[in-house]
């Protein structure tokens, strides 16, 4: 990341501003769609907190590449954030697309969409990534071991659409297709806003955690420094520990 | 080369002298069948049904093979004997997907025969059958192998290697119904229509051969 | 001056949130026998693992054989004999498939012949045909040696190379690692007299795993192992 990225202060106030903003859209600019009405808006929150969580996947094994090639535990810590964030945004993608299932068909899970299908695929195999992690002990190997998962996880990812794409004819009436032929100017202005808050809020809160890590990191060194020979702090089994700035000199 | 044929025929002796893997596969299987006819209260099975009974088995036999693949290794020594040695690491990957690829080519020829002879499906799409779990048998090896060795150096590996790999092999396991569908038809195997099945299969395997080759020194590090 | 067949910088090794080697240095040139003291858990082991490229470091210098590792730990690699607690012998191959597979794996020249004469030399030729599992402790360890020289390395690393070894058994190894033929040699033991009788030089650890003494044999007495073993293990 050569840009020097915004204050954590400044982007959670950006974000704010724009959620309200696609809020604002979806809610009093954006017209009801022809065949579900009312119920359609929920594709405002539903894909663009699907496409996040899938771009956050695939960012998380490009960080677990970078990690890997350079052993720097940084990356270990971004690609770790990213997918936990990836996983949260997944489980919210999977309940409002279950809920615009119920509310549009009447059923709470619906086969026939293979987004949402892959998508619960891709879920299922992300959520391995806390066992996996929590599985080895020794801390470099643990990190390395979830880097591997991560890279493999996120060459999986276009596979796994592909495959599910071919499974389900065509035919088949697609549950959240929109308009006939694409969106209208209008929906997809509105989308737009939608996808850019997400993608916002999804940057901002891995920031927050990276930097929230970042300091608990710091305090248990300053801790372990004050009692030497004492217990070390209780650092988390599966989180990655960030490193000092300073360590990264090496003797 | 040399060292993949050297691990490839180790596996091979010690699996043929102790027999761990191949005779608990087959007869897994086969019991699987059994239940298969009970579970679904059917003593014919065609089409989407029988190809979801035989890869279930299939994938679940696997699984067998799969736990078992580094016991060796990680109990005599062998990551340690593999990396003290002038090799390429990743030769071991390649020779572990071999030996999973042979194990299950060995149970299909097994359970194939009994699997028609129990359901009724038409002798005529076994061959066709056989080369299309041929592709899928190096996808399983190849993501297999790789899961194996996460979990061979994991604690509760039993678990961890059946819920990492699972979710892997679904695009594998879409693939292989799709094509095999049409194969075990009740009026004979159809072949029209499998060309973008095994190309997905195909791609599959290739993408988990390399991505599995490209990592694998990574998972030996110390 | 031919350059130093180990050379180790404050090497440092943790696992997890301790640390098991703290600033370790040392010197060995060829040729040379270095002998490793110090109690259970001092870290002993690691070392040794580390300088077989088993183990990477996380922090300090560590050189083997004129290869830096752990980056070009290839360069090494096939020329270090190394000789664990574990036999690295699969126990359901015969022992001589097992040197076999071994010797491939090194791409050992005549290996036939050089399995033949090692198992002769350290008595188990009788027993070439019979499963790993089925040797006894001490035959494990004289098999396990025959695995550790069969590629002729340039450089042992032998971690108490004696255990489960009456002294018939320890004299049949000795011509095989033993000093003499100017290979250079790590050795870990307990065998305190043992050991600084073929030292020429020691290193002794203490249960932190820092470094009590490193320097040529004569700067080391008996004395100064019982204080060492007088601390509480780790």
């Amino acid at each position: 990341m050569s840009l020097k990225m915004p204050s954590l202060r400044v982007m959670a106030f950006a974000t704010v501003v724009v959620m309200g903003a696609a809020f604002a859209l979806v809610f009093f600019y954006a017209p009801n769609d022809a065949d579900q009405g009312f119920v359609q808006k929920i594709f405002y929150v539903h894909v663009p907190i699907a496409i996040c969580a899938l771009i956050g996947f695939v960012v998380a094994a490009f960080h677990a590449v970078r990690h890997l090639r350079t052993g720097e535990a940084i990356h270990d810590v971004r690609a770790y954030v990213s997918i936990h964030m990836g996983v949260i945004f997944g489980t919210a993608a999977l309940v409002t697309g279950s809920i615009w299932a119920r509310a549009a068909w009447g059923k709470w899970w619906v086969w026939e969409e293979p987004t949402l299908v892959s998508f619960l695929i891709v879920f299922l195999l992300y959520a391995t990534y806390y066992p996996l992690r929590y599985a080895i002990e020794d801390r470099e190997r643990q990190a390395r071991y979830a880097s591997v998962f991560a890279i493999t996880a996120g060459v999986f990812v276009p596979l796994n659409f592909m495959a599910v794409r071919m499974a389900e004819s065509l035919v088949h009436p697609r549950v959240f297709a929109t308009a006939e032929g694409g969106l209208p100017g209008s929906m997809l202005f509105t989308f737009l806003v939608a996808l850019a808050a997400m993608a916002l809020l999804f940057v901002t809160l891995v920031r927050f955690e990276i930097a929230a890590k970042s300091t608990k990191g710091a305090i248990s060194r300053l801790r372990r420094a004050l009692d030497a020979d004492g217990p070390a702090g209780q650092a988390s089994r599966i989180a990655p520990a960030v490193p000092a700035v300073s360590a990264e000199a090496k003797t | 080369m040399a060292t993949l044929r050297t691990i490839l025929v180790k596996d091979l002796r010690i699996e043929l002298r102790t027999l761990q893997s191949l005779p608990a596969m087959a007869l897994f299987a086969v019991t699987t069948f059994v239940i298969f006819r009970f579970g679904l209260d059917r003593t014919e099975l065609e089409g989407s049904l029988a190809a979801g009974v035989l890869l279930v088995t299939v994938l679940f036999a696997a699984l067998l093979a799969i736990n078992r693949l580094f016991v060796a290794e990680r109990d005599e020594g062998g990551f340690d004997a593999i990396r003290l040695a002038p090799v390429d690491s990743a030769q071991l990957f390649l020779a572990k997907v071999g030996a999973l690829f042979i194990y299950l080519a060995v149970l299909e020829v097994i359970a194939l025969p009994v699997f028609a002879m129990f359901f009724g499906t038409e002798a005529e799409a076994l061959p066709a059958t056989l080369g299309l779990l041929a592709l899928v048998n190096l996808g399983l090896a190849a993501t297999g192998a790789l899961v194996s060795t996460i979990g061979a150096n994991s604690r509760a590996r039993d678990l961890l290697t059946p819920l990492v790999l699972l979710p892997l092999v679904v695009p594998l396991m879409i693939s292989a119904a799709g094509a095999a569908e049409p194969l075990l038809a009740a009026g004979g195997p159809d072949l029209s229509g499998a060309g973008k099945w095994m190309a997905s299969l195909a791609l599959y395997d290739l993408v988990f051969l390399l991505v599995g080759y490209a990592v694998y020194e990574f998972l030996l590090e110390d | 001056m031919p350059p130093p067949v180990v050379e180790v910088l404050s090497l440092r090794r943790d696992f997890g949130d301790e640390s098991v080697l703290r600033e370790v240095s040392l010197r060995l040139d060829q040729g040379q026998t270095l002998v490793v003291l110090g109690p259970n858990g001092a870290g002993k082991s690691t070392l040794l693992r580390m300088l077989a490229t088993l183990l990477r470091p996380t922090a300090g210098e560590l050189r083997v054989l004129g290869a830096e590792l752990p980056r070009r730990a290839y360069e090494a690699r096939g020329r270090i004999g190394f000789l664990g607690h574990a036999p690295l012998l699969y126990r359901d191959l015969t022992l001589i498939e097992a040197l076999r597979f071994h010797a491939e794996l090194h791409r050992v020249a005549a290996a036939e012949e050089r399995i033949r004469d090692l198992t002769e030399a350290v008595g188990l030729g009788r027993r070439r045909d019979q499963l790993v599992r089925t040797l006894s402790a001490g035959q494990l360890q004289r098999a396990a040696v025959c695995r550790c020289v069969l590629h002729g390395p340039e450089l042992l690393l032998l971690d108490e190379p004696g255990s489960h070894l009456d002294p018939a058994g320890q004299a049949t190894i000795r011509p095989l690692i033993g000093p003499g033929d100017g290979t250079t040699r790590v050795i870990v033991t307990h065998d305190v007299e043992g050991g600084l009788a073929e030292a020429d030089r020691v290193l002794a650890l203490d249960a932190q795993g820092s470094v009590a003494y490193e320097g040529p044999v004569a700067g080391f007495t008996p004395a100064d192992a019982r204080v060492l073993y007088a601390g509480a293990p780790r």
